[in-house]
């Protein structure tokens, strides 16, 4: 006992951190460097395969483009795939910007009045549930611009999460609160204004992450149909004039392109959503062992 | 005279009838306790005096009229804004009269001193912990320096020190700033170390069967917990407990 007491004097060090804590701090080390370095080695471990199979295979390049000629097709292709790119960028910027104005806009009318939301929200799910694919067709018909017509499409693909989260948001503010409102007699924009838009802001910026990548879905799927008349649009319509000439190369680039465009698009509403939250969301808190 | 009910009846759905014929009349300064099993109406009674409800039938009125700020509400919950800061959710009733922060600052300021919570004022209530909380929500109820504070059950989700601390503490709070206090609670303790008058209640239908008055001389410090007058005032709050238990089965 009292040579306990001694030890601890001598190394507080060793009362502070056992055993268990110790494998703990090793662990968490492992997993915060493994975390980039296993898939960065699965990354470069695939494309070893993949280039390797291809030269040692003699795959012919309209079959199967090895990784080099892909990246030598990014650089030769840049100035048709850069001007694409931008296109299909605004494409989908600007639906998702449009997707959060009528998304929030329209959910707040439905939280204001139970009436406009008795009407409407039935035609805001059969827009959502109707394939886009099946309605793209027909507004190139009715549009002047295929700019237009795509935005439409994609707009239509990325409001409904806004929407719905939203709505869901701005109902589900904590009961007592809303008793505490009403007896200091807050007004109607007092009540929106201070306690259903703080509530519905994680709501709301779930549903932004998935219209995020919607957004970049519905202006892909636009293009392809829309595209296809000649109206060569952005990447998709790229990609798929591509394929029509098996250039296999350009179609692969493109691809990548498109990939990397929704890994930006989600990693910048992650960061958004983070930022928003970081001070008092349970869902943006690190937990304490 | 602060306010009075008086034949007040409460149903829900036309049949379930959640409080009978009650009548309480309440004196500037009183500290009442509403004691009684769950479903024996306090908490209606409650939100029939806040007003957040209205009664079936019967009045309660405030003598004087009711003005801005005259009432403080604290619930089981601490039910504080996650998203913001100790001092804006103090500043909330002030807030929703449309004040401005920093014409109130010294009001919101003076009701976190007095809860012992100044230096938090910029916390996040995440940061806090659950008595804490409560402590914020309490300073929320008096920043208004209300004529009447209605508590429903606030202590019963905290731990049995940190309770006994803070029913010291509100007494000390009351004394401070003066105030009429309504307290629902399920403990027969906390409401005899409390309150001036219990009003014991009875469930299906909610009704009041008896008042058992708590008259201490001198101050209740935490002396008054161990000492022979609480102990009779327990046995008799509790006998009359008993009795709403009964008479309800």
């Amino acid at each position: 006992m009292n040579q306990q007491v001694l030890q601890g004097k001598v190394s507080p060090q060793s009362i502070l951190i056992d055993a268990e804590e110790a494998a703990l701090a090793r662990r968490q080390k492992l997993y915060r460097i493994g975390r980039w370095t296993l898939p960065s080695l699965v990354l470069v471990l695939a494309i070893g395969a993949w280039q390797a199979y291809v030269t040692l295979a003699e795959v012919p390049h309209y079959i199967l483009p090895s990784p080099l000629l892909i990246a030598q097709t990014l650089f030769s292709d840049w100035h048709v795939l850069w001007p694409a790119m931008q296109i299909t960028g605004r494409l989908t910027f600007m639906a998702l910007l449009l997707a959060v104005v009528g998304g929030l806009a329209i959910a707040v009318a439905f939280t204001q009045s139970k009436w406009v939301e008795m009407s409407l929200f039935p035609y805001a799910v059969i827009l959502q549930v109707t394939p886009v694919v099946a309605i793209a067709p027909l507004l190139q018909i009715y549009m002047d611009s295929a700019f237009s017509a795509a935005l439409l499409c994609a707009w239509i693909v990325a409001f409904f999460p806004i929407l719905s989260n939203t709505t869901t948001g701005l109902k589900s503010a904590d009961h007592n609160l809303q008793d505490l409102f009403s007896i200091y007699g807050a007004s109607g924009w007092q009540r929106l204004r201070y306690l259903a838009a703080p509530s519905a802001l994680p709501y709301f910026l779930s549903g932004l992450k998935i219209a995020g990548g919607l957004a970049l879905i519905g202006a892909v799927v636009a293009e392809f149909v829309i595209g296809r008349a000649g109206t060569g649009l952005g990447l998709a319509s790229t990609l798929l004039e591509a394929s029509y000439r098996f250039n296999f190369g350009r179609l692969y680039a493109a691809l990548v392109l498109i990939s990397v465009m929704g890994v930006v698009i989600f990693a910048l509403m992650s960061l958004i959503s983070h930022l928003a939250l970081c001070r008092w969301h349970e869902s943006a808190l690190k937990r304490e062992s | 005279m602060l306010l009075e009910m008086s034949h007040v009846e409460k149903s829900f759905n036309g049949d379930v009838i959640a409080l009978r014929d009650m009548n309480l009349t309440v004196n500037q300064g009183d500290f009442i306790s509403l004691l009684g099993p769950s479903g024996c109406g306090k908490s209606t009674a409650l939100r029939l005096i806040a007003g957040l409800t209205r009664p079936t039938s019967g009045s309660i009125s405030w003598v004087g009229g009711q003005n801005e700020g005259d009432l403080g509400v604290v619930f089981q919950e601490p039910t504080l804004m996650p998203w913001a800061k100790v001092r804006d959710n103090v500043w909330l009733p002030f807030r929703l009269r449309g004040k401005r922060y920093k014409d109130y600052k010294d009001e919101v300021m003076h009701a976190l001193e007095l809860v012992g919570l100044e230096q938090f004022q910029n916390a996040y209530p995440r940061e806090l912990s659950g008595g804490m909380k409560m402590r914020v929500s309490i300073a929320r109820a008096m920043v208004t320096k209300p004529r009447l504070i209605l508590m429903d059950e606030p202590f019963a989700a905290l731990d049995e020190i940190t309770r006994q601390k803070m029913n010291s503490d509100l007494l000390a709070l009351r004394d401070a700033i003066g105030c009429t206090v309504i307290f629902v609670t399920h403990s027969v303790f906390e409401s005899v170390f409390l309150s001036d008058r219990i009003v014991v209640m009875a469930a299906r239908p909610g009704r009041v069967v008896r008042e058992v008055a708590v008259n201490v001389d001198g101050p209740r410090s935490d002396d008054f917990r161990t000492s022979m007058a609480f102990t009779r005032h327990a046995r008799d709050a509790s006998d009359a407990l008993q009795e709403a238990i009964s008479v309800a089965t």
